[in-house]
């Protein structure tokens, strides 16, 4: 008998070591000392709501975004503009807490998005793209399941509260199933406002609505938008131009440009910014540029070389060339800029239905039909 | 500790929405009910001669085997659902630890088996009015503790393989496999009998069954026996929520 209990206590004692382990390294990680919370809360207040530097996420061997660095402010829509696959809900999960980083960092409301995950979620409302809900619930149902998740303490209050904001109190009562996909939207953006977060994460909010309903969102985000942070992803540009501050294009990952809505629109509506270097002096060059039908602004750069932006929809570059010819200039160099640019946006405004994410699904259709025969 | 409870009231509430609950207790009770009958009517048939009035053990140990199908049936779908229809995603963003994640989807399906194993109390109750000095008690309290314990071990275990899977097949297939392979692993120490070594020593104590049929069903408490399902549960829930924890890094 005592030979038989041998391995029984060796076994017991391994499990047991390995649980207590475990136990004790994962509440020490999630949990920082008290004092070491209130620092972070009181440098909070000076930081911004998003910061993120160099931020990197590799799948296997393919880079989803690379070396991302941007940040967002309190009362601040900012939009992340780019097409398909551009790595925008790869860096909305990473801020949302959903997955960590290959590289860089992240920070929400002053935590940083691996060391103090569960802060970071507490203090954010995340709308995936394809807003993922159990069928066999009611919406009040999931509504409050999601609500008490979140420890909030007047739950059902707040959750006829949300169902008034995105006009769903009819429904509340049914199932999950029997939604469009336009009401599950709304539900899903729903979930996200139930504890009035200080940041909204909003991955493509107005995919499958009636334009009624966009337009009603659209005043939703602008409205939660002055007080609190808004980072929104669309394909759209025309959306982002609408409800967004500041727009970040992103493209294969990267961030390729940052500007103020009202710029992209100068130049997407077909403004050209020329660059062009003489080589002998540039007396009275600037003022005989301006004096070219068509150039809207000069500015003179180092070393001869000079940026002209002109009207929209006209090439005044042949124009510029005999100009400058018939001036006895030497034109050395004459080259439009952000043609780059251009190419994004044309492929941004051709507004092609979304097809759904279908990469992360790991197993084949069938099998997937063949169960949801089952049910 | 509220989280868990949170995911685990969602669970039991499911089984119940979704008719899952019903037909598991469907399966079981029709198959306990015509064993149950058949055995009276077996022990009050003079053909068969006197062999002692029926104990409990007629009713738990066909339990245990539609426990080895019905347990992976009732758990396959607990985290591999979430996976695949994306909906873990939103559980993920919320404010919850992995561990309570899995902990609570365990208490939900342990809930259910904890509902069925009461209704089948019935065949004792019945079992005590027909046999004439009363059936054994001592059986009859370890045989249901054994049972919830093993109830505890074998959803732990599907939970567990549930969430290595987002094809709730495979993860029914999986559990299956683990769930037979742990109850034969003992086979091999028994053929080598008494004389056998420390490997099959282990694999005597590894086995699921050995632990149920040698003390509980026989009326025997045993610390060891109630350690060895505890730990298992343990473990199958730690592996469970470092399955879910990876998930996020892939």
């Amino acid at each position: 008998m005592n030979v038989y209990l041998e391995p029984a206590k060796a076994i017991d004692f391994a499990f047991f070591s390995c649980i207590v382990l475990c136990g004790i390294q994962s509440t020490a990680a999630s949990r920082p000392p008290c004092f070491l919370l209130w620092v972070k809360f009181s440098q909070g207040a000076t930081l911004s709501m998003i910061q993120v530097e160099g931020l990197t996420k590799d799948y296997g061997a393919r880079r989803a975004i690379d070396a991302l660095t941007f940040h967002a402010e309190k009362g601040e829509i900012l939009g992340f503009l780019g097409p398909n696959g551009a790595g925008k809900t790869t860096t909305m999960r990473i801020l949302a807490g959903y997955m960590p980083p290959t590289a860089g960092m992240a920070k929400v409301a002053g935590y940083d998005v691996v060391e103090q995950s569960l802060d970071v979620r507490r203090r954010v409302g995340y709308m995936p793209e394809t807003v993922p809900l159990y069928p066999d619930m009611t919406v009040f149902e999931y509504l409050k399941f999601m609500a008490d998740l979140r420890h909030l303490p007047d739950a059902e209050d707040r959750v006829d509260g949300v169902l008034e904001i995105v006009h769903m109190e009819e429904r509340a009562g049914g199932y999950i199933a029997n939604l469009s996909k336009g009401m599950l939207q709304r539900i899903g953006l729903a979930q996200a406002l139930l504890h009035q977060p200080e940041v909204l994460i909003l991955d493509e909010p107005t995919i499958g609505l009636d334009p009624a309903q966009i337009r009603e969102v659209r005043t939703l985000i602008q409205d939660i938008g002055r007080e609190r942070t808004v980072l929104l992803s669309t394909h759209i540009l025309s959306e982002a131009q609408q409800i967004c501050n500041r727009v970040l294009i992103i493209n294969k990952g990267r961030i390729i440009a940052e500007d103020s809505p009202q710029h992209l629109q100068s130049r997407l509506t077909g403004a050209q910014r020329v660059s062009l270097k003489v080589g002998n002096d540039t007396n009275g060059l600037e003022v005989l540029l301006r004096d070219i039908p068509g150039v809207s602004r000069v500015s003179g750069m180092a070393e001869g070389y000079f940026e002209v932006e002109t009207a929209p929809g006209q090439d005044v570059r042949p124009l510029i060339a005999r100009t400058l010819v018939k001036a006895d200039y030497d034109l050395l160099e004459l080259r439009p800029i952000g043609l780059s640019l251009e190419d994004i946006f044309l492929e941004l405004t051709r507004e092609e239905p979304v097809p759904p994410e279908m990469a992360e699904l790991e197993e084949d259709e069938e099998s997937e039909l063949l169960f949801r025969n089952d049910k | 500790m509220r989280n868990i409870w949170i995911i685990a009231r969602r669970e039991y509430r499911l089984y119940f929405v979704t008719p899952a609950a019903y037909m598991v207790a469907f399966m079981i009770l029709l198959v306990l009910g015509l064993i149950f009958y058949s055995n009276i009517v077996a022990a009050l048939n003079p053909q068969y001669g006197m062999q002692g009035a029926p104990g409990v053990d007629i009713i738990y140990s066909p339990f245990v085997l539609l426990l080895l199908f019905g347990v992976p049936a009732i758990t396959m779908r607990l985290l591999a659902e979430e996976q695949r229809s994306g909906t873990i995603e939103l559980l993920l963003t919320a404010p919850l630890r992995d561990y309570e994640l899995v902990v609570g989807k365990w208490l939900g399906g342990f809930l259910l088996m904890l509902t069925l194993l009461v209704i089948t109390w019935i065949y004792p109750v019945v079992l005590n009015k027909l046999v004439d000095p009363g059936i054994d008690q001592g059986p009859l309290v370890s045989g249901y503790l054994g049972l919830v314990l093993l109830c505890a071990a074998f959803v732990a275990v599907g939970v567990a393989v549930s969430s290595l899977f987002s094809n709730q097949i495979a993860a029914f297939f999986a559990t299956l496999g683990i769930f037979m392979g742990l109850w034969l692993i003992g086979l091999p120490a028994q053929a080598m009998g008494s004389t056998g070594s420390f490997g099959a020593q282990l694999l005597a104590y590894l086995d699921f069954g050995d632990h149920f049929y040698n003390t509980f069903y026989r009326g025997v408490i045993d610390l060891r026996d109630i350690i060895y399902y505890l730990s298992l549960t343990a473990l199958a829930l730690f592996l469970g929520s470092v399955s879910v924890e990876t998930r996020r890094w892939r």
